[in-house]
């Protein structure tokens, strides 16, 4: 059946397929070129880096303009510092989400839907309606300008929870009820039945946080006002800052670098980046 | 469906053991219900501190006049009231539906195009290739997208324009007139984001059946009637859920217009979230901003609203 079809039209069939191939480059080259441009003229000397024609292949590659950036602004304490505040973030969420998770999906007790009702609704809520409430709150707690006002208040998602949740609501009950039955305890069911068996989702959760928060702006323009707190975005706009239009090779020596743990992590995590995607919508 | 097996249960046990059992089921629900709540303990108090008080918090610095210097003042509806009334917080919420409006069609259609072309590839690996490339943007932060796409349209060293006038076209004036600025602030954005539709639209087009592909093709769809026909309709929950994303992101839209245009020139590109953080962190006017956020909240709100009604009769469920 599918053979005498294919037969019947191929020339349009073929005629179709070429021109999908050349839209799709097209659009590959509009992706790429930008990123590319960005790794050439980063390695091009700074008094050459804004005359056109660009350089699309770095011929004589200069790695000056990447230690400029190391004299120009304390890139390595920018990276300490994103560091310290993704790591904390993605390792509070995964504890608090995986908990409270697994609990809106197996546990029973009064008010479960309504508590995570005003879970579902806050999600909508965009960040810029309550930050400023959280930054007199983050300043009231003593932490205005620290690490900690950036981490503190992002260790509990709504979002995390409801992905957690999603996750465990697929795991069958049974294997939870017939561990009760050989005398394990509650948490004992959670830790080693159910949260072991969650690791995909863990894993997802911790990209999706990642992701999120090493690229994060608004918070940390909000919040930081001392340089040696500064976090790699900040930072790397405060050194655009600096420089001006004088030595953007420069700039994007700096913007290359804070791309690169992002890249090494997507080589080997590639899967849960796009499972991140996915990860929201509901199934 | 346990409930059911516990009555199911409970007829066939004697009369004393029931209520023994009845005790020590009691006994047994108390205790997973505070180990319920001991578990979303942790998350409840973060979220209720860091999201759930801010907004009802959020609600009531709306209704005083407050600098951070002296005490708060209650005006009641005034800041809302002066709000309506300043043209340029009007003219900021139509910069942000215009760009949010240009940034959800560009990308909903380029990310089906996209992942449309992408899904009829055979090979494993040109599909991968074209995967990874779409992606690859997302991994820049968008800090760094604005500062080295501000450089790429420049108006007078920018590499766009060196390729628009090498070809005899004007150059233009991409972020230094008004229309530009806006226009160049859509491209960015899209730019980066539509690798998250692109994803999804994939994961959805293969997930449409293969025997209802090969039903149309048996009743003699040629493809673009089984694309507009089959699979648009089959993964439309998937676009409705893209679209809505979409929209609530690109209504908050600040790193771009922050970092490329300060949101200039002019005010052309100031969105509401900047208007909002120049109201309350430069001007320090705390319940003003608030009321610019709380508009911008039920903004969203009656935004997706419409989403989900113009769903029920578009969009098709199984």
């Amino acid at each position: 059946m599918t053979t005498e079809l294919v037969t019947r039209r191929p020339p349009i069939f073929k005629l179709g397929s070429v021109v999908g191939v050349v839209l799709l480059i097209i659009a590959a080259i509009f992706a790429l070129g930008p990123l590319l441009w960005t790794v050439t003229t980063s390695l091009r000397t700074p008094a050459e880096a804004f005359t056109n024609p660009p350089q699309w292949l770095p011929l004589h590659p200069d790695f000056g303009n990447y230690a400029a950036v190391f004299q120009q602004i304390p890139i390595g304490q920018f990276f300490v510092n994103s560091t310290i505040v993704t790591a904390l973030i993605v390792a509070g969420q995964t504890i608090t989400c995986t908990l409270s998770g697994y609990a809106f999906a197996m546990v029973r007790f009064p008010g479960k839907n309504t508590i995570f009702g005003i879970f579902l609704a806050t999600m909508m809520v965009p960040l810029q309606t309550i930050i400023i409430p959280v930054f007199i709150i983050v300043n009231k707690l003593g932490l205005s300008d620290s690490l900690a006002s950036l981490i503190i208040p992002a260790l509990g998602s709504a979002f995390g929870t409801f992905l957690m949740r999603q996750y465990f609501m697929q795991m069958p009950p049974e294997l939870g009820e017939a561990a009760r039955i050989d005398g394990a305890s509650h948490f004992k069911v959670f830790l080693f039945v159910y949260a072991r068996m969650a690791s995909p989702a863990i894993a997802t959760l911790a990209i999706l946080n990642f992701s999120g928060f090493w690229a994060e702006f608004y918070r940390p323009l909000i919040f930081l006002q001392s340089q040696s707190h500064f976090t790699l975005p900040l930072g790397l706009v405060g050194l655009q800052g600096n420089l001006g239009t004088g030595s953007i090779s420069i700039v994007l020596a700096g913007v290359i670098l804070t791309m690169i743990p992002s890249v090494i992590l997507f080589i080997f995590a590639q899967r849960y980046f796009i499972e991140g995607v996915t990860a929201g919508s509901f199934r | 469906m346990s409930v059911q097996t516990q009555t199911r249960e409970t007829a066939r046990v004697p009369v004393s053991r029931r209520v023994v059992r009845r005790v020590g089921a009691r006994r047994e629900a108390r205790r997973e219900g505070a180990f319920g709540y001991l578990m979303i303990s942790l998350a409840v108090i973060f979220v209720a501190v860091f999201t759930f008080i801010p907004i009802i918090a959020s609600l009531g610095l709306s209704l005083f006049s407050w600098d951070v210097i002296t005490p708060p003042k209650f005006v009641g509806m005034a800041n809302f009231e002066r709000l309506g009334a300043d043209g340029s917080v009007l003219q900021s919420f139509g910069v942000t539906l215009v760009l949010a409006i240009g940034i959800v069609l560009l990308q909903l259609c380029l990310g089906l195009g996209l992942a449309v072309l992408v899904n009829q590839r055979k090979k494993t690996w040109s599909k991968t290739f074209f995967r990874t490339t779409f992606y690859l943007p997302l991994l820049a932060s968008t800090a760094a997208v604005s500062i080295f796409m501000g450089y790429l349209f420049d108006a007078k060293f920018g590499v766009f324009n060196y390729y628009l006038t090498s070809i005899g076209l004007p150059a233009i004036p991409w972020l230094t007139n008004p229309v530009g600025a806006m226009v160049t602030m859509i491209l960015v954005t899209v730019w980066q984001q539509v690798g998250f539709t692109f994803v999804l639209f994939v994961a959805a087009l293969t997930s449409v059946p293969k025997d209802v592909l090969e039903a149309a093709a048996i009743d003699g769809a040629g493809p673009a009637r089984t694309l507009f026909r089959v699979k648009i309709p089959l993964i439309s929950p998937t676009i409705l859920f893209a679209a809505v994303v979409a929209m609530i992101n690109a209504m908050q839209l600040f790193d771009q217009p922050f970092i490329m245009t300060k949101g200039g020139p002019g005010t052309a590109t100031t969105t509401a979230t900047i208007l909002m953080y120049q109201a309350g962190f430069q001007n320090l006017q705390f319940g003003y901003a608030s009321a610019i956020a709380i508009v911008l909240l039920l903004i969203i709100l009656v935004i997706t609203g419409i989403q989900f009604l113009a769903a029920r009769k578009l969009v098709f469920y199984q």
